[in-house]
């Protein structure tokens, strides 16, 4: 790829495997527990933190040069905040529906520590495009995880992807039902989606051994 | 120039100036769009009121689609064709009682004064609905929504909203096949208003028993189903007197 050099692409792939913000950073966990129940809220929130971190990175990225070192944390923090209030006001004036949609996650992008933790590890000390792949790539490492998570939690838990009833009826009793199977409610509650990451923690290191800690 | 972001009045005017920006913007932004943003909530109030009285444009299953925004207001005013306010024995008409703000009444009740309690009657096909504005409280946030009962305190249809309920958990109280279980339950036990309680473990899943005052409850959402029946309770105890009036007995 003539637009990205080689040092550039890799910050969008590194974080899609072996430095991805949640399974190896351990950044955003609160929010791959709380919405991760159905695909569809974990498809929503990855598509909002892809836009809020890429945008914000290159924000923070332009001001990096002028940000007091004491107050940085306050600084980047009024800045996500910002950003997310003006979308949200913005969406209710002309999306309303989008909006409704969305409302929940608002509070969940801005306390999400991947995004306070790029900001303050890459975009203070990068330039605004490097931060701006930084940023895009961060999130969509974050988002693959949501997916794979919401992905199992939703088929296991309820039978259903999207919303929609794979599995057959659970109280009809039909489809693969009819031989005996039942969803298993305790993927829908949040512990779940720790044994989920967990497992994909232990794949991804036994598949990539440079990445367990040696103590 | 470089500039010394270490010293303490860079660090202080630089964080005056953000605050003025920051809050010039957002205030700015706020006043600017409040209108349409009050606009799309009375609208969105007009789509939640027919929609618990089974006017909507559903389709199939699982869907909840609202009448669209450009046409609400001319259903309205079709099939509301009473607002009432009820305040203690007086009741008055109006037909802006849809814009009554039940949080702002609750708190006036707790001050002591008396709670304006809005009902809309809506009127399709020949039957009537009388439909109950409710709020309460979920998990995290407020939950709201609107109850419409026929004259025999049957559950003709509902609809839920909420703040902030948890996606895929709490927040399915707005799905279809939880609000469409509520309908043909009767809200009395007996003579008593007894709303209708969100139950677990009522051997019940399909909802056949329409007698019981119950429903049948959301995995994985206990604290936001007991808010559900508790403000189902709460609310139609509120309006029981009035209620007593128009039931046929």
């Amino acid at each position: 790829m003539a637009l990205l050099t080689k040092k550039d692409a890799s910050l969008i792939l590194d974080p899609l495997a072996d430095n991805n913000p949640i399974t190896i950073q351990v950044l955003g966990i609160c929010s791959a527990l709380a919405i991760t129940a159905e695909l569809q809220a974990s498809v929503v929130m990855a598509i909002s933190v892809l836009f809020v971190l890429g945008i914000g990175n290159v924000v923070i990225s332009l001001m990096r040069n002028i940000i007091p070192s004491k107050i940085r944390i306050i600084v980047q923090l009024i800045v996500v905040a910002t950003l997310v209030i003006i979308v949200d006001q913005v969406l209710k004036a002309f999306a309303y529906e989008l909006s409704k949609t969305l409302s929940v996650f608002v509070g969940l992008i801005i306390t999400n520590c991947i995004i306070m933790g790029r900001f303050e590890a890459f975009a203070l000390a990068n330039g605004p495009w490097r931060s701006f792949l930084d940023g895009i790539g961060n999130s969509l490492g974050y988002g693959i995880i949501l997916i794979i998570v919401g992905f199992f939690r939703e088929l296991l838990g309820s039978g259903t992807l999207f919303g929609f009833p794979v599995l057959g009826n659970p109280i009809s009793k039909t489809g693969l039902y009819a031989t005996g199977y039942e969803n298993n409610g305790f993927m829908i509650i949040p512990p779940a989606a720790l044994i989920v990451v967990g497992i994909i923690i232990w794949i991804q290191r036994s598949r990539n051994t440079a990445l367990i800690e040696d103590n | 120039m470089a500039i010394n972001t270490e010293k303490n009045s860079y660090t202080v005017i630089f964080a005056s100036v953000m605050v003025v920006v920051v809050g010039t913007v957002l205030a700015f932004l706020a006043s600017s769009l409040s209108e349409k943003i009050k606009e799309n909530e009375r609208l969105e109030k007009q789509q939640n009121i027919l929609y618990a009285m089974g006017i909507n444009k559903n389709e199939g299953e699982g869907s909840v689609s609202f009448i669209p925004t450009e046409e609400v207001a001319g259903e309205f005013s079709k099939y509301i064709k009473e607002q009432l306010i009820i305040e203690g024995d007086k009741i008055t008409k109006d037909d802006q009682a849809y814009l009554i703000d039940l949080k702002k009444q609750a708190t006036a009740a707790k001050n002591g004064e008396t709670r304006k309690l809005p009902l809309f009657i809506g009127d399709k096909d020949g039957s009537k609905f009388y439909i109950i504005p409710m709020r309460g409280k979920g998990l995290w946030d407020a939950i709201w929504g609107f109850v419409a009962l026929d004259d025999r305190m049957v559950v003709q249809g509902v609809y839920f909203d909420h703040a902030a309920e948890t996606p895929g958990l709490g927040a399915n109280i707005k799905q279809r096949y939880f609000m469409d279980d509520f309908s043909g339950e009767s809200i009395l036990a007996g003579t008593k208003y007894a709303g209708i309680a969100v139950a677990k473990g009522n051997n019940d899943p399909l909802n056949q028993t329409k007698d019981d005052n119950e429903v049948d409850a959301l995995a994985g959402a206990t604290i936001t189903g007991n808010g559900v029946s508790a403000m189902i309770s709460e609310s139609v105890t509120m309006y029981k007197d009035y209620l007593e009036t128009i039931r046929v007995k």
